[in-house]
């Protein structure tokens, strides 16, 4: 391969990665919010996404919305799903063995799946254009303005995050939840209601991700959380699970990673190149890429 | 120690028993092919659960990739059979070992990784095997490798299941295993007691690994096929369920876990599209109202009922 | 709080006994009024929807029928079992099928891989077991090339399917440089993929990339900047609707306004809607069934489906509808629910004039039926040429 097109090819597989990875990224913050304060790997969170993408199908085809409206609608119905999932299944287990919370986990992942298929069957629906997509040619380099949206969302609601986690009093209440519960505790924080507010914030990202995608890929089916779920917990571990700009950075590399894998070499072995490089960094920096490593004491 | 070589005496007698009668019924067709079939699928999960249950519930370390072992025990197996015309038995012996090298390379530098970083790995790995074999042609890649001849039957599944019930309980009885469940308890303290931890992780681990391997073999000699959609990171979940369900560290409960699990799946066939939902809302209805599992870490003692599978740490378990 | 704990572990697992025992006891007898049928149906996993299809084919084929006064002066019955879309479980659906419910023939499983490994427990309980939609040729042909006697299929079969596309590119769309696009986790593609291949080349034409992806995949822009630097006249997309969709769209954005081309799988109302009408254009694909067929039993076909489902029956459907049918045609030329006799019945069906049009066996089991190349345009498939065997 020439140069020239190598490095023409090279740029246009980043700009696939990064929208893709901006995807990941989306769901991979409610996974590092939500592991980060209670610990627990949520396998129910990819199917939030799914979750909110139908929520989202809902919206705009039931009750006319637009793409802003289906969007908030959408984070807001999802995040009350994502609370009532944690007091139903998650909170009576506050004090079990963090593996049968996994389980549990697992359970809700597959009751979201399934009731999901007997409700809306498993075909899959197409989501209708809520805008039109332009494609921009700039040099060669293709750019379709739906690209432009996700990353433009994702980018909004990513700052949002930041602001709430890093200068509101709930933002600050949950990271001293992670950090500490007892002590949070024992301070006057109210444990549940910081973990409520958690799993809504978590799962309204994750359904903010669903409509994305919904709008991008145009076909949703229940079953469309199973992989970017797995994928997106793979980016949050990767970024240093627990860790917000962790779970951004994750999600960004594992899009471009993919990309780049499928690109030059062959997209069957896209997802082990991914699960690759998440077990080579979990050797040799086991906290992720911007976690620190804590010594374990005696 | 008199005691325990008695106590094994009469499990074995028991298991005689047990295999007489489910034997007889199956021979005299009073038990059809249809749940013939599912006993030898309870056995191959059985096996899987208490070999799983090594990893995950005596040593404390949180595998799930217990499905990649099996996918390699499966083909591996399947290569000695089919593409190289060796015997059932051989297969057997080449999926196990097989399973256990692959387990061992992947254990000794992911296990110096605890808790859920440890999961992750072990997913991301089992998932890696499966895409690599999907990609391998000579083993049919995404079409699978079909033309396995059925080998296994249901005493073959039985007493390979006995045999490794018993091996894992006996090693769960010895020092090595001591050391194992002295990890469990607590990885700093039993390094402290000067216990190598790193070697007796990686042990369970590769035993673990290995006994996934032989339920491969037996898996793939019974369908006649190993497809690659059979060992995804869903299975694992299933194994890992059946374990916690059962209750970890308890061999009693990994079996009865096995058991009940697949026999629901079986049943609720009846019912697709609502197999799935009855079978989510029952396990998170069983995980809030029983987390430790069915039992607990305990077993069913000998006492109880006169059959295999007590052993002594219950008692310690239970004075805890 | 303890003891409702403990009630409420009791009662879920008195629950779990109860589903079991009730399992145990649900060999039912198979009463003396009905017949049943058995079927072996993708009904969850990854293939779900094509099981949902398939299962409003098969009763919509039983209710007719038994409206109709049933079969033998029998009610029939439709038995599903759920295969999970896999492999060994497709292996199981079918033996509780033959050995538990006791049908009399089985129909499905639709896809491929399935329906190969589900040979060796029709052989074994001699009960005939029909794949509507497997085209693989071994699904009926064993790999020494005999035929396995109780396996057969409604549909045709992948080599002549690649073949027919292969004729299509050179001699209408008159293309020398193709990429091919493979689905890498199904079978079906990867077969089809090979004799276009094969076929395409004899007519001297160039493949000049062979790339794949794996079902469940959403995002192909990475694969496609790959093959849009080879500059191909025409990509060939031998996959499922839902993914061959999102490739077209994609495709598309990024510029690719080569003809796109396919097979029986992107036969589907879904396709234009996930692809974008406009998008869709300049794209052929060869097929089994149309819901715009002409013929009365089409017709009829597809206003009964409506009614009943609201939606237009997609090939799915139809393919299973007509091995429904052809199950019970073979029932009533065998005056018996004897499965061998039931089998040889069905071997000889001749002109068999169903929705997908006439079946005759032949000796590998694999009904003779033409294809037709459909285009789509704004939408809407549009017929355009036929190519019989």
């Amino acid at each position: 391969m020439e140069t020239g097109s190598f490095l023409h090819q090279f740029i246009q597989q980043l700009i696939n990665g990064i929208s893709l990875g901006s995807i990941y990224a989306l769901i991979a913050l409610g996974y590092t919010m939500i592991y980060g304060i209670i610990k627990l790997i949520n396998f129910a969170h990819g199917d939030i996404y799914m979750l909110g993408a139908y929520f989202g199908f809902v919206a705009t085809t039931m009750f006319g919305f637009s793409f802003i409206p289906a969007l908030v609608f959408a984070m807001a119905a999802a995040a009350l799903t994502g609370i009532i999932i944690e007091r139903v299944a998650y909170r009576p287990m506050r004090k079990a063995p963090r593996i049968a919370i996994l389980i549990t986990a697992i359970g809700v992942s597959f009751f979201l799946e399934y009731g999901m298929i007997l409700i809306a069957t498993p075909q899959p629906r197409t989501f209708p254009a809520v805008f039109e997509a332009t494609v921009y040619n700039i040099a060669g380099l293709v750019i379709n303005s739906q690209q432009l949206v996700i990353l433009f969302s994702a980018l909004v609601l990513m700052t949002a995050l930041t602001y709430i986690v890093n200068k509101t009093k709930v933002g600050k209440a949950m990271r001293a939840v992670s950090f500490d519960t007892d002590a949070a505790r024992l301070m006057g924080i109210d444990i549940d209601r910081i973990i409520s507010m958690t799993f809504a914030l978590g799962s309204a990202l994750a359904a903010a991700a669903g409509v994305l995608v919904g709008v991008y890929y145009n076909s949703i089916d229940p079953l469309m959380g199973m992989l970017p779920g797995m994928k997106a917990f793979v980016a949050a571990v990767l970024g240093g699970i627990g860790i917000i700009p962790g779970a951004m950075l994750g999600g960004l590399i594992m899009g471009v990673v993919e990309a780049m894998v499928s690109g030059f070499f062959s997209s069957t072995f896209r997802d082990a190149a991914a699960f690759g490089i998440l077990i080579l960094i979990l050797l040799y920096r086991p906290a992720g890429l911007l976690g620190k490593n804590i010594r374990e004491k005696v | 120690m008199n005691n325990i070589r008695k106590r094994d005496l009469m499990s074995l007698l028991g298991c005689f028993a047990l295999f007489a009668i489910l034997q007889l019924l199956l021979s005299f067709d009073i038990i059809g092919p249809f749940w013939e079939l599912n006993m030898i699928l309870i056995g191959i999960n059985i096996i899987l659960a208490v070999s799983l249950n090594l990893i995950n519930g005596y040593t404390g370390q949180f595998s799930i990739g217990h499905a990649g072992f099996l996918a390699i025990g499966a083909y591996t197996g399947a290569i000695v059979t089919v593409k190289l015309g060796l015997p059932f038995e051989l297969a057997l012996i080449v999926g196990t070992l097989c399973a256990g090298l692959v387990g061992f390379m992947i254990g000794l530098p992911t296990l110096r990784l605890k808790g859920d970083y440890l999961a992750i790995a072990t997913l991301g790995l089992g998932e890696i095997i499966r895409i690599c074999i999907l990609n391998i042609e000579y083993v049919g890649g995404a079409s699978g490798l079909m033309g396995i001849p059925r080998e296994t039957n249901f005493a073959w599944v039985f007493w390979v299941g006995i045999f490794i019930i018993f091996f894992i309980k006996n090693f769960i009885n010895s020092a090595s295993g001591r050391s194992c469940l002295a990890i469990r308890e607590n990885e700093i303290a039993a390094e402290t007691m000067g216990i190598d931890t790193t070697k007796y992780k990686v042990l369970a681990f590769t035993i673990g690994a290995a006994f996934a391997g032989t339920a491969g073999v037996l898996f793939s000699h019974y369908f006649y096929i190993a497809h690659p959609a059979s060992f995804t990171f869903m299975r694992s979940f299933d194994i890992l369920t059946m374990v916690v369900l059962g209750g970890l560290g308890s061999m009693s409960g990994a079996i009865t876990g096995a058991f009940l699990l697949t026999f629901i799946s079986a049943f609720l066939a009846e019912y697709p599209e609502w197999r799935m939902v009855i079978y989510s809302v029952t396990l998170i209805v069983l995980m809030i109202h029983r987390p430790q599992g069915l039992f607990g870490n305990k077993e069913l003692s000998l006492k109880m009922f006169k059959m295999g599978g007590g052993n002594d740490d219950g008692r310690t378990a239970e004075s805890k | 709080m303890k003891k409702m704990h403990k009630a409420l572990t009791v009662a879920a697992v008195s629950m779990l006994m109860l589903t079991v025992l009730t399992g145990c006891g649900s060999a039912k007898k198979g009463s003396e009024d009905t017949i049943k049928i058995g079927a072996n149906l993708e009904m969850t996993g990854s293939s779900a929807s094509y099981g949902k299809s398939a299962q409003n084919g098969i009763r919509l084929a039983i209710e007719d029928a038994n409206a109709k006064g049933g079969v033998l002066g029998k009610k029939l019955e439709v038995v599903i079992a759920d295969n999970k879309s896999e492999a060994a479980e497709a292996a199981n659906a079918m033996q509780k099928l033959v050995a538990q419910d006791k049908v009399v023939a089985v129909i499905g499983p639709n896809l491929s891989s399935l329906s190969i490994a589900t040979t060796s427990i029709t052989t074994g309980s001699k009960v005939m077991a029909i794949s509507p939609m497997g085209t693989n040729p071994s699904i009926t042909v064993d790999k020494d090339g005999k035929t396995k006697d109780f396996m057969f299929r409604a549909c045709f079969i992948d080599p002549f399917q690649g073949t027919v596309m292969a004729t299509f590119a050179k001699d209408e769309l008159q293309v020398k440089n193709v990429a091919l696009l493979i689905d890498n986790s199904s079978d079906y593609a990867k077969g089809l993929a090979q004799f276009f291949k094969e076929a395409f080349i004899k007519t001297g034409g160039t493949i000049v990339a062979e790339e794949s992806y794996l079902q469940k995949d959403t995002d192909f822009k990475a694969t496609l900047t790959k093959i849009k630097a080879q500059n191909p006249d025409m990509i060939y997309i031998p996959g499922y609707y839902q993914e061959v969709g999102m490739i077209i769209k994609q495709a598309r954005e990024m510029g690719i306004n080569v003809p796109m081309t396919g097979g029986d799988t992107w036969d589907s109302a879904k396709l234009p809607e996930i692809a974008g009408k406009a998008a869709l254009d300049n794209s052929y694909f060869s097929s089994l069934y149309s819901p715009d067929d002409d013929s009365q039993v089409n017709k009829d076909f597809v206003t009964a489906y409506q009614k009943a489902y609201g939606e237009k029956p997609d090939v799915f459907a139809a393919l299973n509808y007509d091995a429904t049918l052809l199950v019970i045609n073979a029932i009533k030329t065998a005056e018996g629910t004897d499965t061998v006799k039931i089998k040889d019945a069905m071997a000889s069906t001749k002109d068999f004039n169903g929705v997908s049009g006439n079946v005759t066996f032949n000796e590998q089991h694999n009904p003779v039926k033409s294809a037709v190349i459909i285009e789509y345009k704004d939408g809407v498939q549009v017929f355009k040429t036929k190519i019989n065997p």
